[in-house]
């Protein structure tokens, strides 16, 4: 094993989130009560995720200025784990809002018709969506040097298009989501400064957590694929 | 050698917090213990971070695996 100070990081951050994330005090609010806690898990996820598709990008520019193909193995599997992470994030999402925004006093809020209509849910699928495309355009073009060049510009592409989906369009909308008016729990005004305490350790160890994954299938990648690459 | 230590350690985990499920029986209530307390919110957090190891101890593995692949490529 490739011995490394932030895979221990990693671990005890991540078990330091947990005992604390679930022990520590939160403000008590009515609607969220001890769902507010998620913010150290679902939020988290799509940090890491953007943090994840921010280096699949870096990789790409690296791939097209230089053609290694090492580049485009590494900004293919950054972009992997960053839609695990952004998948988990929604479906953590979806659980969470299941539960905190379905009003029995509201009738609009009772229907499906109401979260599905949701700018951020839709915004996040968009996102997702185009990175699904990702993965659909990779493997439908056999020549190895084409696909690599294709998707990297896909993918500066599909970053760009993160913006507008899941950071604009939805705080144009109105929306039951919070953070409608800034960035979620990075805003100093709506985060309380004991969940700061717990929620940035969070995100420092969950994003360890998809870089390690994602080092492991890059270094499985480059150990298939040497005979090409020494070549 | 060193994954069967790995292994034992992690049983081992697993045996400290089931330890004060058993002594129930013999104490009175008033004498429940940690995992008890706090509306069993401690259960909750056992079960996650048995999880978080058994992935993490899953990962370790995998990441052992593959440089062991890459040191029989030098």
């Amino acid at each position: 094993m490739n011995k490394s100070w932030w895979k221990i990081l990693c671990v005890v951050l991540l078990v330091y989130t947990v005992v604390a994330g679930l022990l520590l005090p939160v403000p008590a609010l009515r609607q969220l009560q001890e769902t507010i806690r998620n913010l150290y898990f679902h939020v988290c996820m799509w940090f890491a995720m953007m943090i994840l598709f921010t280096v699949s990008l870096v990789h790409s520019i690296k791939y097209l200025r230089s053609l290694d193909l090492r580049q485009d193995i590494k900004a293919q599997h950054n972009a992997s784990t960053g839609v695990l992470l952004g998948l988990l994030g929604y479906a953590t999402g979806a659980i969470w809002a299941s539960y905190t925004w379905a009003d029995p006093n509201n009738p609009a809020y009772a229907s499906f018709g109401s979260i599905v209509r949701e700018p951020k849910l839709i915004g996040a699928a968009m996102a997702l969506l185009i990175y699904f495309a990702y993965f659909v355009l990779r493997s439908s073009i056999t020549d190895i040097d084409k696909k690599a060049r294709v998707s990297a510009v896909y993918n500066i592409f599909a970053y760009a298009m993160l913006f507008p989906s899941i950071w604009i369009i939805p705080r144009l909308l109105p929306s039951l989501h919070p953070g409608q008016e800034g960035n979620p729990a990075l805003n100093f005004n709506d985060i309380d400064a004991r969940m700061r305490l717990v929620f940035y350790p969070g995100v420092i160890g969950w994003t360890l957590l998809g870089v390690w994954i994602t080092t492991i299938k890059i270094r499985l990648h480059l150990h298939t694929e040497k005979k090409w690459l020494n070549a | 050698m060193r994954n069967t230590s790995s292994f034992l350690l992690f049983l081992f985990f697993l045996v400290m917090v089931a330890i004060p499920g058993f002594s129930q029986s013999s104490e009175p209530a008033e004498m429940a213990d940690t995992m008890r307390s706090n509306g069993k919110i401690y259960v909750v957090i056992a079960v996650i971070l048995t999880i978080l190891g058994g992935l993490i101890l899953y990962l370790v593995r995998l990441d052992k695996k593959i440089s062991r692949l890459e040191k029989s490529d030098r």
